[in-house]
């Protein structure tokens, strides 16, 4: 039950005292870095050798392999290399494409920390997917049926779809502190009962475009959307993004409730010992998750022009986990994920269009990395020179039974 | 040392052999049509993917059919979430495309965005139509409720405990247009024959029936249908994608007294192993649509007018009975062909609300 790796591996900004020091010298946010990177290298080859299978070219000239093998052997080599080319460029390779990354990675972002934020209090938020739904519901019925001055109209925008999400994690906080209903089971049954209720929604005349009998609402009302950044479809939204996970870091930190919820999901027993509540701290950790899930849906439905569709929330509050998975439950590693996996679904898209690679690949490397990063003791049996990880996985591992 | 030498002899035999068995192909330019190779025709998926065994699939046999045809130049963007359109429409501008074709009606935001910024650039929009007609947009629509009649017509007709069932996979009007015509065949049959065939799974007048609320998970599909003919259904007409397969498949598991009709494409085709409990399928002309679109911009025949699939052009229609031509009556099929010539005429007419009207 306990957990005694739970050492605080990484208060980011604090200075680096001997204390957190692992064996090698190098301290632990560094060996994670260097796991986490390694972990990357060992997804592209992965994604390397998919691609070679995959390709076309290299099955035709396999076919002669005897005959001329350093065909199939070149034609691999440029499957792969055009392929990573075009993943490459299409995610940093110009002003454009930094700006599509970084919109993919804005909601991955928020849902992201949702996920990390819980992950701390010792709660595996399977939810975010309902959160984010919830607060893309709020947010795009305030957007498109209210009429407010520019600026004002955006802010309780927002703010609906914080409260959308908060009310939809808070749920499951009050059931596990007054019923001891476990989280993991409550969050993946209030996803359901949100997407169900948003394909309801979306067969009502409140919510369905006029003139159409999709299922697909009005656009919010250009008072109500996110200033965008130029030509891009990049919206102010990145930045409350990022000022969520400010938010996050100081919450967890620098604040005395913070403190309280780290207690907590380092040890429920001890910290219900020393006097703090335990239920409320779940509270307020699913809240405070719940409405950044939210904020992730306001992001959809307030940011990119999108109406409210059944696939408003895509896969976000899933791939929200694995962000939340690579970064490490800190707020910093979650940004950090949150851009490589924008960076991989923008790269993605251009890469199927100029190698007609299949758009799954990413989801492959971005499935893979995350496995890696996992299992630690995988990865440094295959690079053997990687230092040794204190407290390896304590975030990862916690949560199920924690 | 020994065990390095006979390594050798292993790898050097196997390389002869594998020598042996190919050799590389010379270099081949004779392939029939390049006429084209700089018209682009593009297109862009809905976050089914390509490879939806639906309407994405189908509408992309159309677009390959063309290419290969008239020898263009095949670009396509497959999408993974809602969030993926204007990215990858704007993409398809970029890549200069001569036409491109957005599948579904999620992307009709993009598609018109993109349409009205680039009036050089051809669109067609399959299953969606725009509020207000685009000079280069050309919407593609089908009246499958005609074709679903028949079905409904069908079923009643080889039902032998009086019970049919549908189910579809969510509430959208291209999915209840199905159910919608299936349900009215089948009143037609009562009417005619003085019998009491009843639906389950779909009630016309009030819109509301039995959905596995997603088109992917065909173990829901499974169940669903399994309900169905729990209660007595024995022809199951399954409007759900992928997760129509879970409905095949419980009709195959009841060894014979339970059959289905299969909508979009032709099942004994598309999925083959069900073939044997297929009394038909409604055939919804995606990929001929597709098809005309590309090649009238490819020919400067382009127009936007709406295209409206029906029995009469042949952009919807009953697939072929196979292993139930001989179980099907002669006098069934001779009736169906006397509906079809009656819906045609307009001698039926058809009161679903959802079928797509002339612009």
């Amino acid at each position: 039950m306990s957990n005694d790796t739970a050492t605080e591996p990484e208060q980011t900004p604090v200075p680096a005292g001997p204390a957190k020091e692992s064996g090698s010298g190098l301290p632990n946010w560094a060996v994670q870095g260097l796991v986490s990177l390694s972990a990357i290298v060992l997804a592209l080859v992965v994604g390397a050798i998919l691609i070679i299978i995959g390709d076309d070219d290299v099955t035709a000239a396999a076919g002669y392999f005897g005959a001329a093998p350093m065909d199939t052997i070149s034609a691999a080599l440029t499957a792969v290399g055009e392929a990573y080319k075009a993943l490459f460029l299409g995610a940093v390779g110009g002003v454009d494409q930094i700006a599509e990354s970084l919109t993919q990675a804005t909601p991955l972002i928020c849902g992201g920390l949702a996920v990390s934020l819980a992950f701390r209090a010792g709660l595996f938020n399977i939810g975010a997917q309902g959160q984010l739904i919830i607060g893309a519901i709020f947010a795009s019925y305030v957007g498109f049926t209210w009429d407010l001055p520019p600026g004002l109209h955006l802010l309780v925008a927002v703010i609906a779809g914080l409260i959308g999400g908060a009310l939809w994690g808070g749920v499951v906080g009050v059931l596990k502190a007054r019923t001891g209903a476990h989280e993991v089971i409550v969050t993946i049954m209030l996803n359901y009962v949100a997407i169900y209720l948003l394909v309801w929604l979306l067969t009502t005349t409140t919510f369905k475009r006029p003139g159409r009998d999709d299922p697909i609402s009005p656009i919010v009302k250009p008072n109500a959307q996110f200033p965008q950044f130029g030509d891009t479809r990049l919206h102010a939204g990145f930045l409350l993004a990022l000022l969520a996970a400010v938010f996050v870091w100081w919450l967890l930190n620098r604040s005395t409730v913070g403190f309280e919820l780290r207690a907590v999901g380092a040890n429920a027993d001890a910290s219900r010992t020393a006097g703090m509540s335990v239920g409320r701290a779940y509270v307020i950790a699913m809240v405070i998750a719940g409405a950044l899930a939210g904020l992730a849906g306001s992001q959809q439905v307030l940011g990119t022009d999108l109406p409210l569709t059944d696939g408003v929330a895509a896969t976000i509050g899933f791939d929200a986990i694995t962000v939340a998975l690579l970064g490490r439950g800190t707020p910093l590693g979650t940004v950090l994920a949150g851009l490589l996996f924008g960076a991989l679904n923008a790269g993605g898209l251009q890469m199927q269009l100029q190698t007609q690679t299949p758009l799954t690949l990413t989801t492959v490397l971005q499935a893979v990395i995350v496995l890696f990063v996992a299992a630690p003791a995988l990865v440094r049996s295959i690079f053997p020179f990687l230092p040794k990880e204190r407290g390896a996985g304590a975030v990862l591992a916690k949560g199920w039974n924690g | 040392m020994k065990k390095y030498v006979r390594g050798l002899a292993i790898v050097g035999a196997v390389t002869l052999a594998v020598a042996a068995c190919g050799s590389k192909p010379a270099e081949d330019t004779a392939g029939g049509g390049d006429a084209n190779k700089d018209f682009k025709a593009c297109m862009v998926s809905d976050s089914g993917g390509f490879d939806d065994k639906s309407f994405n699939q189908t509408s992309y046999a159309g677009l390959q059919s063309a290419v290969k045809e008239k020898g263009l130049t095949e670009v396509k963007a497959e999408s993974k979430s809602d969030n993926d359109y204007p990215t990858n429409m704007t993409a398809m501008v970029q890549a200069k495309c001569n036409v491109i074709v957005a599948v579904g009606f999620k992307l009709e935001d993009a598609t018109d965005k993109a349409a009205q910024a680039n009036p050089n650039i051809k669109f067609a929009i399959v299953d969606s139509a725009p509020a207000k007609p685009i000079a280069n947009l050309k919407p593609l629509a089908f009246n499958t409720a005609q074709s679903s009649f028949q079905a409904g017509y069908l079923a009643a007709a080889m039902s032998k405990t009086g019970k049919v069932g549908t189910y579809g996979g969510i509430k959208i009007p291209t999915v209840t247009i199905f159910m919608d015509g299936f349900a009215e065949g089948v009143r037609y049959y009562n009417k005619q024959k003085s019998k009491n065939v009843q639906v389950l799974g779909w009630d016309d007048a009030k819109q509301a029936g039995l959905f596995t609320g997603d088109f992917e998970d065909k173990a829901k599909g499974q169940n669903t249908a399994q309900n169905l003919i729990t209660q007595g259904a024995d022809v199951i007409f399954p409007v759900a994608g992928p997760s129509g397969l879970g409905g095949l498949q419980a009709a195959k598991a009841s060894n014979g007294k339970v059959n289905a009709i299969w909508v979009d494409t032709d099942g004994c085709v598309s999925a083959a192993e069900y073939c044997s409990v297929l009394i038909s399928s409604v055939e919804k002309g995606m990929d001929v649509a597709v098809h005309d679109a590309v090649v009238s911009v490819v020919d400067n025949k382009f127009d936007n007018s709406q295209f409206i699939g029906t029995m009469q052009n042949g952009g919807t229609g009953l697939a072929p009975f196979h292993e139930f031509d001989s179980k099907v009556p002669a006098d069934v099929k001779s009736e169906l062909e006397q509906i079809k010539a009656d819906i045609i005429s307009g001698k039926i007419t058809i009161e679903s609300k959802v079928q797509p009207k002339a612009s």
